[in-house]
């Protein structure tokens, strides 16, 4: 009766398994977020990185869950605010490797405003969202990402909005590293992940990842005979012109891959002169030295 | 001007545009550098051109708390000011004016005008600002001061524009001072002059300072007035200083950006006034429940909604201590004035780290955008710092619970890099180890420790904070009670009140939460007549005195125009209250601005 089990968290991991949280995931089963979190778990050793050295943040949601069920810290945020709360973060320790997690909700529709001025900033930061198309945890209501006629617990008539597109928007805003997965093959996202967390600037992963209870309109079986790779298209991750149309595609062929990587614009850490040197600025010492406090002083005379 | 006492007030009105700052700033300098007190209000409206803008500022060779009742001199720049506060100059006052383009109308008895051909002083300049300086020549003057004193603070003034822009300002100032010169006589009594320089900040810039002291590295706002100057100062000195300054896109980004940036370890302060603080309610609940130390400064502004952008009001006290959903304790206090305010920011970032929760500062308009002078050896940039109980060792085992229980309720923060001690922090109701139960783990009894803990942490913090003390005499005919902002003009009213034979003590607060009940149950017991003053409607002070206390006040004085109080208004209302004629008094704002 005193709760649940909770594991002892690896420090220094050998197996993707190594990467696991405390507990394991609520999620119902065959939901698409343990492919995205074994994904993840698969980078992070590839990468050999420590758990340690990243911060996992998340908004509210089922794919918000997330952190707790991940080796390394974590921050369950606001429904909407991962991303602030990750930009601060990450601007006073940039040494950390940020790792944002949440859903379509989440992001694209409450917090729609920070995903816009986070992709702008180019923060570094990795932004994993898992689309499901629906509100999962509210027991299925309409999400940014449904589908036109979508008939959901609060569109029973079908939806009459048109979808938000994460990957042109993303690209509109100026994210340098834009994205697309499905939680179905690991092994495609595993890579994408790799390449998102070395990319230094904002990198925006959008996972198809189909929620088994609620939304039966875009399961596992609409995604796997339409998703194809851009790898084996020859796309051309340098034009977001044709990254924008290719991303724009919802029929018989909806693509997955990298969209679009921009290599040369600073990220905001880099373009930041505070923290050109001496380190994070959450480790440098507090105070002001008796020079600066004379300075200000004069100022004021 | 009052005996004893150099004290002396000028103020100068115009449409936004006519450059009021620049001349404000010169005069401000003037009398600091001078060793003399100031205590400047500029009242203003939200236009970038246009409008009228009226400037008060009140110097004295002794401290003085507030802008005062009356004017000395008056400059006006247009037609508008003339009209609106020439018949509020009392007898010894002089209007410095414009003849060319502007009409007195009717002359108090005793008001001297001081008419200024400006065209033929401007020597056909085609500088639209050049009447300011021409009149500071004037002024100069009557407050007899020697023509170089004016002429090196132009050159520090507008010496960063070149030798030709200074060279024709100090020719207008010249004239202007040789023209009053010839027309007109100085004051009788000249600009005092005090023991040593004095600083001149505002209450906005103290706010930044205090963060900077308190070793602030993560400044964060939206601008958004009266509260934008901290972000001015901030930007302005970030690279220096190494401050990571970010402008959040709204309010949420900012409390959010500073909350992660506070778990990570950096000092985190933002700024607002009420609608942006509307806007950070949720993280500053969500700061208490992952037990983050964040700093939220409130500058309050008459609302509500968008209200009056530029005037000042006490009206957010209860948003502040209804900030967030849930119950939850926060830090909240009231700075007194501009240093207090200064000095607020470190105390409040050491208890808030001390205790690992969110903290409020709630200041309004007339602190913040009001500008005044300190003694500078009262301004100590190098306070205590203590960040509370920080891991930064120990058992690297993975086996550290970030939410312990424990007998203080503070549970020893590890931060975000340190080896061996990952953990979740969550905004769901969790277990010591961070893990949710708010989902299927649900556990009455370890939700019921968690919000136990929590309120440990705050329960007798109300020890480390000094308790309120009674100013003036304990057997006064009146106790007068105030919060916040109000305690300069109440002094000065209490002084005010004495001459007219009515002696009163002052309980002024500055923590509102936590609340020293037994020590203002004590003073008020013992007090004769109490009355709460409040730049408010609806006694948002008196309502939470009552939660807190259950005492009864006798009587209120209230002003809610967005004007701040005057010492007269203050003095006026006490006046009618002891006299038995009403318990509550709304004074009435005279001067139209």
């Amino acid at each position: 009766m005193d709760g649940i089990d909770t594991r002892q968290l690896v420090l220094d991991p050998q197996t993707a398994n190594d990467y696991k949280g405390k507990v394991d995931p609520d999620w119902c089963p065959g939901c698409g977020d343990f492919g995205v979190l074994n994904s993840l778990r698969k980078a992070c050793l590839d990468l050999g990185l420590k758990p340690h050295e990243i911060l996992t943040v998340s908004g509210i949601g089922c794919s918000s869950n997330f952190p707790g069920y991940f080796n390394s810290y974590g921050m369950h945020t606001l429904h909407g605010r991962a991303l602030a709360v990750a930009t601060g973060a990450k601007m006073a320790n940039h040494e950390l490797n940020v790792f944002v997690t949440g859903g379509d909700g989440d992001g694209y529709g409450i917090g729609g405003n920070h995903f816009t001025h986070t992709a702008r900033r180019n923060v570094d930061l990795t932004y994993i969202v898992m689309d499901n198309e629906i509100y999962g945890l509210t027991t299925g209501q309409l999400s940014p990402t449904s589908s036109l006629n979508m008939k959901t617990k609060s569109s029973p008539h079908g939806s009459v909005e048109f979808p938000f597109n994460p990957v042109t928007s993303a690209i509109m805003n100026g994210a340098t590293f834009v994205a697309r997965g499905f939680s179905s093959d690991t092994k495609h996202l595993t890579m994408l992940m790799q390449q998102a967390i070395e990319h230094k600037g904002f990198s925006l992963i959008s996972v198809f990842s189909p929620c088994i209870t609620f939304n039966h309109d875009n399961d596992v079986g609409f995604f796997k005979p339409r998703v194809k790779k851009l790898e084996d298209e020859g796309h051309d991750t340098s034009d977001w012109k044709s990254a924008c149309e290719k991303a724009m595609l919802w029929g018989d062929t909806i693509y997955t891959g990298l969209f679009l990587h921009v290599k040369d614009r600073p990220s905001l850490g880099a373009a930041e002169p505070v923290l050109a040197d001496g380190g994070a600025i959450s480790r440098r010492p507090l105070g002001l030295s008796k020079e600066q406090t004379d300075k200000i002083i004069s100022r004021m005379m | 001007m009052s005996s004893g006492q150099f004290d002396f007030s000028l103020a100068i009105g115009g449409a936004a545009g006519q450059g009021i700052a620049t001349p404000g700033n010169i005069l401000a300098r003037t009398f600091t550098r001078r060793g003399l007190w100031l205590n400047a209000y500029n009242a203003y409206q939200s236009i970038v051109r246009g409008g009228h803008i009226f400037l008060t500022m009140r110097i004295s060779d002794k401290q003085i708390h507030s802008h005062g009742d009356g004017l000395d001199m008056l400059l006006c720049l247009n037609q508008d000011t003339m009209d609106r506060h020439l018949r509020l100059m009392g007898p010894g006052g002089r209007v410095i004016f414009d003849s060319d383009k502007i009409k007195p109308g009717e002359v108090p008895e005793g008001v001297q005008l001081c008419p200024l051909p400006i065209k033929e002083l401007s020597n056909k300049s085609r500088n639209k600002v050049i009447q300011n300086t021409i009149a500071l020549g004037v002024i100069n003057y009557l407050l007899g001061l020697e023509f170089d004193v004016l002429e090196n603070a132009l050159k520090l003034q507008f010496g960063r524009k070149g030798d030709a822009v200074v060279e024709e300002n100090a020719s207008a100032a010249r004239a202007g001072y040789d023209y009053a010169a010839e027309s007109f006589a100085p004051y009788p009594e000249p600009l005092a002059t005090g023991p040593k320089p004095l600083a001149l900040w505002t209450g906005n810039e103290a706010l930044a300072m205090g963060g900077a002291a308190a070793g602030v590295k993560f400044y964060t706002a939206y601008p958004m007035s009266p509260s934008t100057g901290v972000l001015h100062w901030m930007a302005q000195n970030a690279r220096e200083l190494g401050i990571m300054v970010r402008q959040g896109e709204d309010e949420i980004a900012v409390a959010n950006m500073a909350i992660g940036a506070a778990h990570v370890g950096a000092r985190a302060m933002c700024a607002t006034s009420g609608g942006g603080f509307a806007l950070m309610t949720e993280a500053i609940g969500a700061a208490a429940m992952m037990e983050i130390p964040v700093v939220f400064i409130n500058v309050q502004r008459a609302g509500p909604s968008t209200g009056v952008p530029t005037k000042t009001e006490q009206g957010d006290l209860w948003q502040a201590l209804g900030a967030s959903q849930g119950d939850f304790e926060r830090l909240i206090v009231a700075p007194t004035d501009a240093l207090d305010a200064f000095r607020t920011i470190p105390e409040i970032f050491n208890l808030c780290d001390q205790h690992q929760c969110p903290g409020i500062v709630i200041t309004d308009l007339l602190i913040s955008e009001g500008t005044f002078s300190a003694d500078p050896d009262d301004i100590d940039l190098q306070p205590e710092i203590d960040r509370g109980e920080i891991v930064t060792n120990g058992a690297a085992n993975g086996e550290y619970l970030r939410y312990e229980l424990t007998d203080s309720g503070v549970s020893p923060r590890a931060l975000p890099g340190l080896e061996g001690h990952a953990h979740v922090v969550a905004t769901d109701e969790h277990d010591q180890d961070g893990v949710l139960i708010s989902d299927e783990y649900t556990n009455p009894h370890k939700r019921r420790h968690m919000v136990e803990k929590r309120a440990r942490k705050i329960a007798n913090l109300v020890d480390k904070i000094a308790p309120p003390e009674l100013e003036g005499p304990a057997d006064a005919d009146v106790t007068l009670i105030g919060w916040g902002s109000t305690h300069g003009v109440i002094k000065e009213a209490i002084a005010l009140l004495a001459e007219k034979g009515v002696t009163a003590n002052h309980l002024s607060i500055r923590w509102i939460v936590p609340f020293h009940a037994e020590t203002v149950i004590d003073i008020c017991d013992a007090a004769k007549h109490t009355i709460i003053v409040e730049n408010n409607y609806s006694g948002q002070f008196h309502r939470y005195l009552r939660s807190e206390t259950g005492l009864t006040i006798d009587g209120h004085i209230r002003k809610y125009d967005g004007e701040p109080f005057m010492p007269h208004h203050i003095v006026d209302a006490v006046l009618e209250q002891v006299a038995g004629r009403t318990t509550h008094s709304v004074p009435y704002q005279e001067i139209m601005v």
